[in-house]
């Protein structure tokens, strides 16, 4: 395990980290409403969050690697405008795996507001506290194990990512390139030993993130019934 | 005093329905509600309460105007001086007895109100316990003291009571009495026991099919419990309550409690009910 071994892990973990963290800001919210709204357009926003679970990765990343290249508006615009380069750098994997793992963090989310009894909300709203307070302190305590799910399957799916990050990030050391990656890169070049440390260390992190998700949730359930 | 009207789609027993009523009550008085499932009885605490905003309908409480249609006017319902305890009870779940009564609390309040509350609805012992190591009756105790945390004027119980036995249910009868009276509030009790309407209510509502088929004082309309009720009985509804009709209005009763296999439909009966 050398240098490049580290660097490669540490890329891929601040990738999961930082996709994770944003996944959470943008999916409770997303969750929230589309547990909560009675507006039409419901089953067309629900089908387009569940996209990337069925569209191979290579699908999104191909699309983004149009969208944000400078030839196309968008890129030429964030270009010109804010300077941003989406296209072979660090920003543009965390938006191309906020996207691929967007169901996996909304519709844990989305099921627990749901299966929460209606009363609960109405209880808190008529004892005066506003929806926002609600949220956060009567309707996100209660669905934990949601929580819980959602986050650490959203970060376990960033890891296990390769046709986005391919399509999108290439193999650039150290700014793109994350473990899945490198282990193709290296059985391409045959070095055996290297992918079989990446493909280890990546067995090893999934069961351990599984397990930590199947026993929380157990405790949760003995806790609290829920 | 809190006056009311409301028109709203209704799931009614025998389909889509409207809700449609006028509802007046005076300070201070406790009304129970009766009916049928499905008769609308938590839709129009729901409304009152402000968690479900009615398609049209005006509640003016105290010369406060809470909801206007007419006039766009919706008072949230966190600025509705309106305490609820669901028929579920609504605990939190995450939160302790304690924090539970704590939670209702505003920044503003004073927290003496916890304190008057655990000693009045016996919580001392319990205070740290989650709402799942309760008993019914204990839930129930901490739904009422935690709906009078904010010192409400209006107190609405969806049928608090029905889950629990009857030497519970009694003196928790008593709990509501008290807080009723020493409170000054005007309740909203729903309730299908006539033992517990005639204890506790002032004034009763019938309610069916999303509107009040009758009212009045419960010693007149439950003379079914004493010297009997005399009204035209027809037959069985789709629900398989058994219908009457007195001065023109409509109303049930569950059939197991009154002797319909001596009646025939049309005839004038005498309802009585044994209590």
């Amino acid at each position: 395990m050398d240098g490049t071994f580290w660097e490669t892990m540490g890329l891929t973990l601040l990738l999961a980290a930082t996709t994770t963290a944003l996944l959470l800001l943008i999916g409770v919210p997303l969750a929230y409403f589309l547990a909560f709204t009675r507006w039409r357009v419901k089953p067309v926003l629900e089908t387009l969050v569940s996209m990337p679970l069925v569209l191979p990765p290579t699908v999104i990343g191909f699309y983004m690697l149009l969208a944000f290249s400078q030839e196309s508006p968008i890129g030429a615009f964030l270009l010109a405008y804010f300077d941003i380069r989406l296209v072979f750098t660090f920003g543009g994997l965390v938006l191309g795996s906020i996207l691929y793992s967007l169901p996996f963090m909304v519709q844990p989310l989305q099921s627990g507001f749901e299966h929460l009894p209606p009363n609960l909300a109405e209880a808190s709203y008529t004892l005066g506290k506003s929806r926002w307070e609600t949220l956060l302190r009567v309707l996100l305590p209660n669905i934990k194990p949601a929580l819980l799910s959602g986050l650490v399957l959203s970060f376990a799916h960033t890891v296990g990512e390769f046709g986005v990050v391919l399509m999108i990030g290439g193999n650039i050391p150290g700014v793109t390139r994350v473990a899945s990656i490198a282990i193709y890169d290296e059985v391409e070049a045959l070095r055996y030993d290297n992918a079989r440390e990446y493909a280890i260390a990546l067995v090893g992190f999934s069961f351990l993130i599984l397990l930590l998700v199947y026993v929380q949730n157990r405790r949760q359930h003995q806790r609290f019934g829920v | 005093m809190i006056q009311a009207f409301f028109h709203h789609p209704l799931h009614t027993a025998n389909g889509k329905g409207y809700l449609d009523l006028r509802i007046e009550v005076g300070k201070g008085r406790l009304v129970a509600i009766t009916g049928p499932s499905g008769s609308g009885k938590t839709t129009l605490l729901r409304m009152l309460a402000g968690v479900l905003h009615p398609r049209q309908g005006k509640i003016i409480h105290d010369g406060q105007i809470w909801l206007d249609t007419a006039q766009g006017i919706r008072r949230r319902p966190q600025d509705r001086q309106a305490g609820m305890v669901f028929q579920d009870y609504a605990l939190f779940p995450n939160m302790s007895v304690h924090e539970n009564l704590c939670f209702a609390l505003s920044k503003a309040d004073s927290p003496e109100i916890i304190g008057e509350l655990i000693g009045m609805f016996e919580l001392k012992e319990l205070l740290g316990r989650f709402p799942r190591q309760l008993s019914g009756g204990q839930q129930q105790r901490v739904a009422l003291a935690r709906a009078l945390v904010r010192r409400p004027s209006l107190l609405l119980l969806d049928e608090p009571l029905s889950a629990l036995d009857p030497i519970l249910r009694s003196r928790l009868q008593d709990y509501v009495l008290e807080v009723h009276r020493r409170y000054g509030l005007t309740t909203l009790l729903v309730s299908h026991d006539y033992q517990e309407i005639r204890k506790m209510a002032d004034w009763m509502i019938r309610m069916d099919n999303g509107a009040i088929v009758e009212e009045g004082s419960p010693s007149t309309l439950l003379k079914l419990n004493g010297d009997g009720l005399s009204a035209i009985f027809h037959g069985l509804d789709k629900e398989g309550m058994a219908l009457f009709s007195r001065d023109g209005k409509f109303f049930t009763l569950p059939a197991s409690l009154v002797e319909i296999h001596r009646w025939q439909v049309g005839q004038e009966v005498l309802i009585r009910i044994e209590g």
